[in-house]
C-alpha cells in the first residue's frame, strides 16, 4: 500500500527523537556534524544535522517539516520523511509522545 | 589522508578470564610496562584532535585499570562517545554506577556459552553468572547492552540459546563473532575452527532470529573468513578508520599487528597525529600501491583492501601477500587444508576434537 506510507511513517515516529544511546555532535575536526552510535559514526550533511537538530521529542514530522521551509528555499518533504524512516529502522531515532 | 574515527584503547592485558580464543598476544609479559593515567589522558585529547569521535575501552580486562573511570570522565568531556568492552568481572553496582556518573555511553559483555558449565569451561574461570548479575545491572541503569559472543567449534551448537539468553536479558545488540585466528585462537585453531555443518546450521538460526527479532534486538553475524570466498576488509582499510593503542603505548593500525616486523612507534615518544601521518607501520599498507598481484589488478581491491596483512604474515610469513583466506591468493591451499582437516570425522556434525590439547591464555600452572 506504497499511497499509504507517508503516514504511516508519521504515525509511527509521532514525535520524533533521538534514541537514548544516540549522541548528535558536531566534530570540528571534520566541520561536520556527526551522528554517534555503539559501532556507527554517521557524518551528516548542513540538511541531515537541520533536521536531527529538530528530532526534540516535541515536534511532529509534519512540525519539523515545516520548520524546515521556513529556513530553506527548497525542501524535499518525501526525502526528509525518508531520512527519518531511515534512521528509524537502524534504531537511531524513535517515536516520542510529546 | 583519513582522520580516523575510532581509537580501540588497549588499556590493559591483565585479565580474569583465560579464553583460549583471545586474540591478545601471546608474549604478554612484554606489555606489563603500561601507560601512567596522564599519558592516557593525553592520548585522549591527541585523538580527539586528530578526529577520533569514538572511544572503545578494552583489553584485557579494562575493569582491571583502578583509573577507568577517571580515564572514562576525561573521554566523555571531550565529546568522545565511549564504550566499554568488558567480561564483567569487576563491574559491581558501585563501579557501574560511577562509570554511568562518569558519563560512560555503552556496555559490551562478553558471554562464552549459553549456560554456566560451558561458559566457564571455555573462560577457564567461574564468571558465568556474575556476567548475567552484571548484564542485568547495565539495563537496569539504563544503558543500551551489547553481548558479545565468539563462536567457535566447541559453543556454536549452543546457538539458538544463546540468543533466548540474549532476549532473556534485553541486550539492544548482539554480537556473534565467528573466531578470528590471532594471537591464543592462532595457537588453539584446531580446536576452534568449527566445521561445515556447524556452520550451515548456526546460520540457519542466524536468519530465523533476524526474522523473529527484528526491531527489537539487533544482530550483528561475523562469517568466518577461513570459509569465504573473499577476505574480510580487515579494519576498513590499513590505516583509514581505526587506530589501536596497546598497554605500553605502543600504537597499531590493528589490534592484531603486534608481530608485524616492522618498527612500532609509541605514544610516549610520538604525538599520535605523527603516528597516524607518518609511522612506518601505518604507511605500509595503507592504499593499494603495495599490492601485488592477484590483488594489485583485482576488481575488489577497493573492496576488501587485500584482506588481512596479520593473518598473511601469519601464514606465509609475509606481511604484503595476499590474504591466503581469498580463493585466488597464490596461498590459498594453507587455508583449505586447516578447513578440510577441522571437518574430517565431523560429517555428522559432531565434535571430534577431543583429542585436541586447548591451551588456556595466560593460566600459570
Amino acid at each position: 500500500m506504497p499511497s499509504t506510507e507517508p503516514m504511516q511513517i508519521d504515525s509511527d515516529l509521532g514525535r520524533p527523537r533521538l534514541a537514548p544511546h544516540v549522541r548528535l555532535t558536531f566534530d570540528p575536526a571534520r566541520e561536520r556534524h556527526v551522528l554517534l552510535t555503539p559501532e556507527a559514526v554517521t557524518v551528516l550533511n548542513a540538511t541531515g544535522a537541520a533536521i536531527l537538530g529538530l528530532c526534540d521529542g516535541q515536534r511532529a514530522v509534519t512540525e519539523i517539516v515545516a520548520e524546515l521551509h521556513g529556513r530553506y528555499d527548497r525542501v524535499d518533504d518525501a526525502e526528509v520523511r525518508r531520512f527519518l524512516a531511515g534512521l528509524a529502522a537502524r534504531g537511531c531515532v524513535e517515536a516520542g509522545h510529546g | 589522508m583519513d582522520r580516523p574515527f575510532g581509537l580501540l584503547a588497549e588499556l590493559t592485558y591483565a585479565c580474569p578470564l583465560h579464553c583460549p580464543y583471545c586474540a591478545n598476544p601471546l608474549d604478554l609479559d612484554g606489555y606489563r610496562d603500561e601507560l601512567t593515567t596522564a599519558e592516557w589522558l593525553r592520548v585522549l585529547a591527541e585523538a580527539r584532535e586528530l578526529g577520533v569521535l569514538q572511544l572503545h575501552l578494552s583489553g584485557g580486562e579494562p575493569l582491571q585499570r583502578r583509573d577507568l573511570v577517571q580515564i572514562t570522565r576525561t573521554a566523555s568531556e571531550l565529546g568522545l562517545y565511549t564504550n566499554l568492552i568488558t567480561s564483567a568481572l569487576g563491574l559491581s553496582a558501585r563501579r557501574a554506577e560511577q562509570l554511568r556518573g562518569a558519563g560512560l555511553d555503552h556496555v559490551q559483555i562478553s558471554i562464552q556459552a549459553a549456560e554456566p558449565a560451558l561458559s566457564d569451561r571455555i573462560a577457564g574461570t567461574p564468571s558465568f553468572g556474575r556476567k548475567i548479575t552484571a548484564a542485568r545491572l547495565v539495563k537496569e541503569l539504563g544503558w543500551p547492552l551489547t553481548l558479545n559472543v565468539v563462536l567457535h567449534r566447541q559453543n556454536i551448537d549452543q546457538l539458538a540459546r544463546i540468543l533466548d539468553l540474549a532476549e532473556d536479558l534485553g541486550a539492544d545488540r548482539i554480537e556473534l563473532a565467528n573466531t578470528q585466528y590471532y594471537g591464543w585462537a592462532w595457537r588453539n585453531r584446531d580446536w576452534l575452527l568449527p566445521s561445515r555443518a556447524q556452520l550451515d546450521r548456526a546460520e540457519g538460526v542466524v536468519r530465523a532470529a533476524h526474522a523473529r527479532l527484528q526491531g527489537r534486538m539487533e544482530i550483528i553475524y561475523v562469517v568466518p573468513d577461513y570459509y569465504s570466498r573473499y577476505p574480510k576488509p580487515c579494519m576498513g582499510g590499513w590505516g583509514r578508520r581505526q587506530l589501536t593503542v596497546v598497554p605500553n603505548g605502543d600504537t597499531l593500525p590493528c589490534p592484531t599487528a603486534h608481530d608485524l616486523p616492522l618498527p612500532r612507534a609509541s605514544v610516549r615518544e610520538h604525538r599520535l597525529a605523527w603516528i597516524w601521518e607518518h609511522s612506518p607501520l601505518f604507511q605500509s599498507f595503507r592504499g593499494t600501491d603495495w599490492m601485488p598481484e592477484p590483488c594489485r589488478s583485482c576488481d575488489r581491491r577497493d573492496l576488501d583492501f587485500g584482506g588481512c596483512r596479520c593473518q598473511a604474515f601469519l601464514l606465509t610469513g609475509d606481511a604484503a601477500r595476499t590474504d591466503p583466506v581469498c580463493h585466488l591468493s597464490p596461498d590459498h591451499a594453507i587455508v583449505a587444508e586447516a578447513v578440510e582437516a577441522a571437518n574430517q570425522g565431523c560429517r555428522d556434525g559432531r565434535d571430534g576434537s577431543d583429542s585436541t590439547v586447548v591451551r588456556y591464555r595466560d593460566r600459570r600452572r
